[in-house]
Order: structure tokens, then C-alpha cells, then sequence
């Protein structure tokens, strides 16, 4: 067993290869998205998407294996000037930050070319937590270790928010996941849910109605359970928080854009506007429900090339996957995902240090939301939330920050016997 | 301490479900349900119209009222739309470069591949410049459309105006688009299906290039435009024009019938505005200040949506009942000294020879006399009660043209009011009224309402003794000859023509040494019948109906002008000076006619 401690295992070639493959799918279904006539897959031309998002994809295996090259020691080591440094952009991004889409996320670097600090500031969250939760001393005050956690995932958020961007803000709720595994009680997922169908209620049903909804229900429960003080106490708490969340819900609904307002609202079904946000989700449903068994064919999918899904390059790609390869190449993605989540899991299990595996979970939590909503949205299972797809979507910051976290895995599983 | 290594199998279960639930979603919309198909599909369709030209509106005599004039409207394809120098067609546009990209901006959102009209009318200048560098721009067309335009500049109220179509118009038929225009008021909106003719359409598909490769179906959706067609009304514009000159800064209306034809020669609501106000690229400023004006209603068409008191014409129709019902004869006479008393209150009457019949009754307009023939009409034995009376009564009434929509080509017709029994059983709270506590109505004060255009059609009833064609504006549509099949049928009232001759002699004489002499016409012979309605507490109005000649009538009139005073005041003179122009073509009066002219009755 010796022998074997510090040894440097070879780079996992299954998450390479999948990393790789994504990447080619996606350079295509952007050529594909944003094709324009006579505009030929390799006219070298810096206007062209596919051109750009080539380099991103050049430069980004270049800093994968940069990544690969590094001592395993510097992510944990750095996890706290990282999230600093992120968390400085943010701030930056605020005050100084260029407005896209009606989000203001973006930091102007040189014309043309921008950053987006919040794509990043998941790959340091996911560092940061990783090493508090690996802490020698973390098991031994639990409760101080939660807290910890939990204020270095809701400070990037709340900057997040203040950049009204939703989407990725709602990302973060994939560490709540990643942690799961690490003895989070399983009460916190089951409140969780609880919050999450409070919410989507009081869209629903009238704040007076539901309160008293609330009311009974926590006054049967401590009727069943009214021997167990400590269960009680839990239920009014939650019940407290509850009736915060319902009151918030309006104030809170109040704040967000115009165009968030209405995709909860095409969502839950409260309204239907052609040329609003389900306008967005119908063409999206007709790129893929016109799909087929096997598609329309490269170039060759209507909705497609006559732009008539909004986005289409960055969130609603899958459309063009959807449209032009029809079921044969949604499966053939789906079955790609799928197995790297899967893979991620199986190594993150072998890691002898904590940290790897924490950060092994964030990593397939992480992925697993943006999958999930991203293409779940363009089904109409999840609400319009303009997140990216992983490796897929158009966009220099998304690709580098997913190469970054795919990357760092990968190298802390070239080390998976080691302390780290 | 606990481990937690089997929450691995949480995780991937988790993953699992989720992307099992992903795929059964896909394999759902993508092979089960064949709906995204057709969609997709229909997404490949453009459509090319091809708009009619609107029809015209003629006068009697072939002048134009409502022509057309050509005019280029500049209009986006948001899917095709390329940047473009905002600045340079902004300057050509007349307009604002902020202004223009926020609209292009707005419309751009909206998607899709139908053209969305940005500008309307654009000058010249832009037209000629789009058309030299068509090939320059992408996604913006120059489309060529027809605006109305009135070269008489008259009939605004009867001849309506256009407008685009509102969300509510498109959503309730499906012949109306975005951007497409439709008559709103007047004859534009009720014979507007004659008026537009049909749009052409063609549907091509398109490839994913957005190239149209074929028709649709072999062309099976096309249709082929269309024209208008024109209209040819009975307005006499010379008489039209006269009308609204007579009645300037005054509120009122005149209506002028030919009482054989039931055609309309004017119809004049005032105040009046140009109609080429409401057309070209101001009309929606000028649409919102005429709309905003609170005082005198400039938009509203007097002439057969507002209800007004009668007043003393009205007692025409309660003779004419009393008549036929043989309650009075024309040697029935009341005497009047100086007013009919009802308890303690007392309705007036003027100076005149008394005791007077139906024949010297008009001709004096004795308030005594028609308050006395209504209470022997309603409180009669012969009905028991007079709630039953009052109804047999206003059966008349009604067939007089009181209280039901005349049916006149113009949309929102006012019915008038007359007040069923019923209504008084309510207003009085008990079954048992009598006509003295109605009794106002018989002189055409109280409940009673009216509208201009019932009153010009009683003068008609009269000059015919007893039918009249339902008064209608259009006379032909499509082609002179064509006549307009609504207008054949006479309507007969169910009274006796020899009962008519009464009141002729009555309005007649009312006009050589009654109440309305100023009516006097030199070799024409006039028959005419003043009216004050009560407006309190300001200044009565002005009523008046006259037709002439009586022995071949040709014109039938009703003027009434607001807050004006006695029927003869200004009702008398301009009715008259009306029936001057329109059966002599010479206005010798002119002193009369400048002081009508001069006349400001407007609220300021």
C-alpha cells in the first residue's frame, strides 16, 4: 500500500473525451444556430460565433491541461483568495458592469470582449466550500462548519441577485445538493422542497388562503407530535419562515425584471402572452417537437435557421440539437451527461481526501442543475431561466469556468490517494 | 462516527430519474405528439398582400365627400431587419433618431416575418430615397396604402373617419390584421365591408433560407384583391356646407330629408370639424384634442345619437293620435286663458284668439289646448284606466317615429325616449296615475326625448300625410344605378290622411300668421312648427321643423340649436334660410343670414 500512497495516476480519459466531444457538438450547433449563407464552417473571421467560440474552445483545452500540470495543493491552498478575487469582481461588476440582456453581469475587459464574474464565482464557491467542509476540525463543531458554508454560498448569491440575474443566482442552490453527501441532514432537502412549493402557492393562491393552509397544517402537526418538544420547536420555525416567505414572495415578485415576472407566469400557467415569454418557449417546443425520430438534417431545421427561437446560440441551443438531429442526437447528448455525471460520481468515491470529494459533488451538482433546467426549460418542464449548457452554449466565460471546474476535478483525481 | 457512503446511490438515482423524466418529455413532443409539426410548418408560410383601394363617397351631384389619396408607409420585418443609419432616415423621416430606434427597437420583439408599419405617411423625401436604395436595406419596406382625403372638407359627422385596427377588432374578425385600417363612426364603419373590398392574399412557403420556393397548397389559401366600392349618397354638399356654416359656433343639429325618397340632403351636427383632421400623420394628435374636448363634443354626431326635449313639435303627434282615435274632431275646441292649470301649478300659454281647435291650436302652439286633448285622450272611459290609455297612446307615438331606431345607415342610432306605463307605475308607485300627472309629455317637455333626425322624419310623415321611407345617407353603392336594397319599403302610419290635412293647415298657417312666420318664403308655400324645448336651468332650445312646398314637398327639415331660446329665434331662420338654399339656390335674406352666421352659442 506504500507504494502506491502519492502516486500520480494518468488524467481520466472518459471526462476528457465526453469534455471534448461536447465541445465539438456545440462548436457545431452554433455554426448551425447563428449560420448565416455563403458563410462557410471555416471562414476565419472574428464576427463569425463558431470562430469565436473556437478559440474559446482552443484556449480552454489549453487551460485544461494547464490545470492538469498544477500541483493539486493550489486550489485548496488558494480557495480563499480565489473566492476573494471573485468576489471583488462582483462587487466591480455592480458598479462598473455592463448591462446584456437586461442583466447587468458583465465587466467590459477590452471592445468587444467581456467577462461574466458570476460564471466563475461558482467554480470558487465550489473550492471554498470544499475546504471548510475538509477542515480537520469541521466534524468536531458541525454547526459552525454549516454556518460557514452556508455564508460563503449566500454572499456570492445575494451580489448575484443584485446583478438580477436569477438564473445563475438559483445555481447555487446545487451546493445544498453537493453537501447531501457529506451528512447534511436529510430534513434540510425535505425543507427545501417545502419552501420551494410554498413559493410556487402563493403565486397561486391568495396570501389569505394560504396562510391559514399553513396555519392548520403546523397546528396538526404539533397536535400529532405533541410530545416531541423539539419537533415543535422545528415546526414553528419553519411555519415563522413560511409566513416570511409568503409576504416576501410580493415583494420579492415586485423586484424582479419585467421578463422574469412574466416566465413565472407563463410557468405556473397565470398568463399567456404569443409574444412574450411563452412566444419564446412555443418556438422552442416547435424546434424540437418538429424534430422527429431523426431530425431535419444539419442546416436544415426551419425554426432553426429562420431565428425564430430567441437565444438560440447561448440558452436555447438544445433547440438546434432538438430540431436538426431530432431524438437520435437528443439521446445521443442526454447519454453523454448523464454518463459524466455518473463518472464524476464514481471517482469522486475514490478520493481519499475529503476535499476532492466534496468538490467532486459540486462539480456533478453544479452540472446537473444547468443540465437539467437548461434543457428542461426548452421542453417546457422547467420555467425560462436564462441559464447556460454546459460545454454546449455559446459564450467565452461559461465555457472557461466549466473547463476550469472539469478541469480541477480531473486533476484532483490524478491524486486520489494523497491528502490533499 | 456515522458514514454516509450510501447517499452515493441517492445521487445517482437522482440523476437518473431526472434524465429519464428529460427523455420521456423529448420522445413525447418529438415522435407522439404530431401539433410542433403543423407549427413548424406553418412558421415556413408568408404571406404577400395586395391592399384595395377604399371606395369613394359621392355626393347627389358626383363631387367627391370622402376620396383617396396615395400614401407610402415605412414598415419592418423584425427577422430580416439589418442596422441601418438611424440618423440619416431619421432626418428623412422628419422625426427624432431616438424616437426611431426605440420604436424599431419595440416592434423588432415582436418577431416574426410580417411586416409592422413603424411610420405612416412618410414624406416624399423618404419615399423617393427608399425606393433609389432598396437594395441597401434589409428587413425594411416602403409599402403604398390609401388614406382618405375630403377635398369639400365637410359631412365629418355622417362620413365617419379610419383608423388602424384596434387588438379587439382583429381578435373578433379575422379579416383584420395589424396595421390594416377600418371605418370607426359613420358611413365608413356601417358600410365598411362594401367600403374596403377584400384584401388580396398570396401564402408561398419558404425555405429554412427564408427563400420562397413555391406557392402554398397550389395557391388553395390565395385570394384576389378586391376593390371598394363607392357610394353614392343623397347629400346635397352645397346644402351640406351651408348647413354647417349656418350652424357654426353653435351645438345643434339640422337634418334635411326628401320626404318622397326618404333620402338624407344634410345632415349637420355642430360643432363641426375638417375631416381631414383625423387623416395623414397628425391624425392621432388631432383625433386626441377633438376627443378632449369636454365642453362641446365636437366628435359626437348630434343628429342621431343625442336625445333632446321636442318640445312644442310634439304636439303634432298627440293630435294626430287624438285624431285617429276620434277623441277630438276639427271642430273640438278648448278655451284657453293663458294657461292649463293642474291643481295649483299652471303650464303657461301666450297671448292668442281663444277658444282655438286642432287647426288653430298649431297654429298658435296653445299649450292649453294639446294639455287638454291628451286628458281626454289617456283619462278616457273607453280604456278604464289610464295606464291603458297612455299606452294606446304612445302606440302612435311609436308609429310616428318616437322611441324605436329609425334604422338610418349610420352606426349607434339613438332610439329617442318615450316612457312606458310601466315607467311611471314606477316613478309614480302606484298603477293609478292619470294624465294630469303626465301630462307635460303632450308638449313634448318632460320625459320625452327625440332625436333631430325623428323630428325631420315627423316633418316628412306630414308632407307625405302619412308614410315615409326610412332617411337614409346612401342611395346607391357600387355603381349610381345600384340602388341601396335597405331603402324600398314605405312605411304607411296607421293614420288617416285626411287627419294629416289638419295639421298642414295648421303649420301652414302657423307660417303666413302663426308662431312661425319668419319660415315666409316668397311664392313658396311653407308649412312649419316651432318648439321651445326646456333645458333648465339654462336657455331653452331652439326646435324647429318645417318641409315645403306643400303642394309637391321636396325638402323636410328639423334644426335645433342649444341654449338658443324660442323656436323662431334661431331654429325658424335657419331652417328656413336652409329650405331657401336648397328649393330657390339664392339666399335673398342675407341680412337674416349674417346674423344666424354671427350667432355664439358655444360653452366656452
Amino acid at each position: 500500500m506504500q507504494q502506491n500512497k502519492n502516486r500520480k495516476f494518468p488524467p481520466d480519459i472518459i471526462i476528457i473525451s465526453i469534455y471534448i466531444i461536447l465541445s465539438i457538438i456545440g462548436l457545431i450547433s452554433i455554426y448551425s444556430a447563428s449560420y448565416q449563407e455563403g458563410v462557410n464552417f471555416f471562414s476565419l473571421s472574428f464576427k463569425y460565433l463558431h470562430v469565436k467560440q473556437f478559440i474559446w474552445i482552443i484556449t480552454g483545452i489549453l487551460l485544461f491541461v494547464l490545470i492538469i500540470y498544477t500541483s493539486p495543493h493550489l486550489f485548496s491552498n488558494a480557495a480563499e483568495i480565489f473566492y476573494g478575487v471573485i468576489l471583488v469582481l462582483l462587487f466591480l461588476v455592480l458598479v462598473i458592469g455592463a448591462i446584456v440582456g437586461g442583466n447587468r453581469a458583465w465587466l467590459d475587459i477590452s471592445n468587444g470582449i467581456r467577462l461574466q464574474p458570476s460564471e466563475f464565482a461558482k467554480y470558487t464557491t465550489a473550492l471554498l466550500i470544499s475546504k471548510i467542509w475538509s477542515d480537520p476540525d469541521a466534524k468536531t463543531n458541525i454547526n459552525k462548519t454549516m454556518r460557514n458554508v452556508l455564508i460563503v454560498i449566500a454572499i456570492p448569491m445575494l451580489l448575484i441577485f443584485l446583478q438580477k440575474d436569477i438564473g445563475t443566482m438559483l445555481i447555487f442552490f446545487a451546493f445544498i445538493l453537493a453537501l447531501y453527501r457529506e451528512g447534511l441532514p436529510s430534513y434540510i432537502i425535505f425543507i427545501g422542497f417545502w419552501f420551494i412549493i410554498v413559493f410556487i402557492l402563493s403565486f397561486l393562491i391568495k396570501q389569505f388562503i394560504l396562510l391559514l393552509i399553513l396555519t392548520a397544517i403546523t397546528l396538526i402537526l404539533i397536535f400529532i407530535y405533541r410530545k416531541k418538544r423539539k419537533l415543535i420547536i422545528r415546526f414553528v420555525e419553519i411555519y415563522i419562515i413560511s409566513i416570511i416567505l409568503i409576504i416576501g414572495v410580493n415583494y420579492f415578485y415586485n423586484m424582479l425584471m419585467p421578463h422574469h415576472q412574466e416566465r413565472i407566469e407563463v410557468m405556473l400557467g397565470l398568463k399567456d402572452d404569443p409574444k412574450g415569454a411563452s412566444w419564446n418557449l412555443r418556438q422552442s417546443m416547435i424546434a424540437i417537437g418538429s424534430g422527429g425520430l431523426t431530425g431535419k438534417g444539419f442546416l436544415q431545421g426551419s425554426q432553426t435557421q429562420m431565428k425564430f427561437v430567441p437565444e438560440q446560440t447561448t440558452d436555447f441551443i438544445f433547440c438546434a440539437i432538438g430540431e436538426e438531429w431530432g431524438f437520435i442526437g437528443v439521446l445521443v447528448v442526454l447519454s453523454l451527461y448523464l454518463l459524466l455525471l455518473l463518472r464524476i460520481i464514481k471517482l469522486a468515491e475514490r478520493q481519499r481526501s475529503i476535499f476532492s470529494r466534496v468538490y467532486g459533488y459540486s462539480v456533478a451538482s453544479l452540472l446537473f442543475f444547468h443540465i437539467f433546467i437548461n434543457i428542461g426549460m426548452t421542453v417546457g418542464l422547467m420555467p425560462v431561466i436564462g441559464i447556460p449548457l454546459p460545454f454546449i452554449s455559446y459564450g467565452g466565460s461559461s465555457y472557461w469556468a466549466f473547463t476550469l471546474l472539469l478541469a480541477t476535478f480531473v486533476n484532483l483525481d490524478m491524486y486520489h490517494n494523497d491528502v490533499i | 462516527m456515522r458514514s454516509y457512503d450510501n447517499r452515493k446511490l441517492f445521487f445517482v438515482y437522482i440523476f437518473i430519474l431526472a434524465f429519464i423524466a428529460l427523455g420521456v418529455r423529448i420522445f413525447y413532443i418529438q415522435i407522439i405528439d404530431p401539433t410542433y409539426k403543423t407549427l413548424a410548418e406553418k412558421n415556413t408560410l408568408r404571406y404577400v398582400y395586395e391592399y384595395p383601394q377604399r371606395g369613394t363617397i359621392y355626393d347627389a351631384n358626383g363631387k367627391i365627400l370622402a376620396g383617396w389619396r396615395p400614401i407610402y408607409n415605412l414598415a419592418i420585418i423584425p427577422y430580416e431587419l439589418e442596422p441601418f443609419d438611424t440618423n440619416y432616415i431619421a432626418q428623412l423621416l422628419a422625426t427624432d433618431t431616438k424616437l426611431l430606434k426605440t420604436k424599431i427597437e419595440k416592434n423588432k420583439k415582436m418577431g416574426g416575418y410580417q411586416p409592422i408599419i413603424i411610420y405612416e405617411d412618410i414624406p416624399d423625401a423618404a419615399v423617393s430615397y427608399f425606393f433609389e436604395h432598396e437594395s441597401e436595406f434589409k428587413g425594411i419596406i416602403v409599402e403604398k396604402r390609401f388614406m382618405r382625403n375630403y377635398p369639400l372638407k365637410t359631412g365629418a359627422h355622417f362620413l365617419g373617419y379610419i383608423s388602424e385596427a384596434s387588438p379587439k377588432k382583429i381578435e373578433e374578425d379575422s379579416y383584420y390584421q395589424m396595421g390594416d385600417y377600418v371605418g370607426v363612426t359613420g358611413l365608413e364603419e356601417f358600410y365598411e365591408k362594401e367600403l374596403r373590398g377584400h384584401k388580396g392574399v398570396k401564402v408561398y412557403v419558404a425555405d429554412v433560407h427564408n427563400r420562397i420556393v413555391d406557392s402554398y397548397k397550389k395557391g388553395q389559401l390565395d385570394s384576389t384583391m378586391i376593390n371598394g366600392k363607392d357610394l353614392y349618397t343623397s347629400i346635397d354638399a352645397d346644402l351640406q356646407q351651408y348647413g354647417e356654416e349656418l350652424m357654426q359656433n353653435k351645438r345643434g343639429a339640422i337634418v334635411a330629408i326628401n320626404p318622397q325618397t326618404g333620402e338624407i340632403l344634410a345632415l349637420i351636427s355642430a360643432p363641426s370639424y375638417d375631416p381631414n383632421l383625423l387623416t395623414g400623420r397628425e391624425r392621432n394628435k388631432n383625433y386626441i384634442m377633438l376627443s378632449n374636448d369636454n365642453k362641446n363634443h365636437t366628435l359626437y354626431n348630434r343628429a342621431t345619437m343625442t336625445r333632446y326635449p321636442p318640445g312644442s313639435t310634439f304636439k303634432i303627434v298627440n293630435g294626430l293620435a287624438a285624431l285617429q282615435e276620434n277623441f277630438i274632431d276639427e271642430k273640438t275646441s278648448f278655451g284657453c286663458y293663458g294657461g292649463y292649470r293642474i291643481g295649483s301649478h299652471t303650464i303657461g300659454c301666450h297671448g292668442h284668439p281663444s277658444p282655438v281647435n286642432i287647426i288653430s291650436g298649431i297654429q298658435y302652439s296653445c299649450n292649453t289646448f294639446f294639455c287638454q286633448v291628451f286628458k281626454v285622450f289617456v283619462d278616457n272611459k273607453y280604456f278604464g284606466k289610464s295606464s291603458i290609455g297612455y299606452e294606446r297612446w304612445r302606440y302612435y307615438v311609436n308609429s310616428l317615429g318616437f322611441g324605436v331606431s329609425l334604422g338610418v345607415d349610420l352606426p349607434n342610432e339613438y332610439s329617442g325616449f318615450v316612457p312606458t306605463s310601466e315607467y311611471y307605475n314606477r316613478l309614480k308607485g302606484t298603477r293609478n296615475w292619470k294624465a294630469d300627472g303626465i301630462v307635460s309629455v303632450a308638449i313634448g317637455q318632460g320625459e320625452i326625448g327625440a332625436t333631430p333626425l325623428q323630428l325631420a322624419n315627423l316633418a316628412a310623415i306630414i308632407a307625405n300625410k302619412g308614410w315615409y321611407i326610412p332617411p337614409h345617407i346612401v342611395r346607391a353603392i357600387g355603381h349610381p344605378d345600384s340602388l341601396n336594397a335597405r331603402y324600398k319599403n314605405k312605411i304607411i302610419v296607421p293614420i288617416n290622411e285626411k287627419y294629416f290635412n289638419f295639421i298642414v293647415e295648421g303649420m301652414e298657417k302657423a307660417v303666413t300668421s302663426g308662431t312661425a312666420r319668419i319660415a315666409q318664403l316668397p311664392e313658396i308655400r311653407v308649412a312649419a312648427k316651432t318648439g321651445t324645448a326646456q333645458d333648465p336651468p339654462r336657455k331653452s332650445h331652439s326646435v324647429f321643423i318645417a318641409f315645403g312646398p306643400v303642394d309637391n314637398p321636396k325638402i323636410a327639415i328639423a334644426v335645433l340649436v342649444e341654449n338658443a331660446g324660442w323656436g323662431a329665434s334661431y331654429g325658424g331662420p335657419i331652417a328656413s334660410l336652409m329650405m331657401e338654399k336648397y328649393l330657390t339656390d339664392t339666399i335673398k335674406r342675407t341680412d337674416l343670414e349674417n346674423r344666424m352666421k354671427a350667432a355664439d352659442f358655444l360653452i366656452k
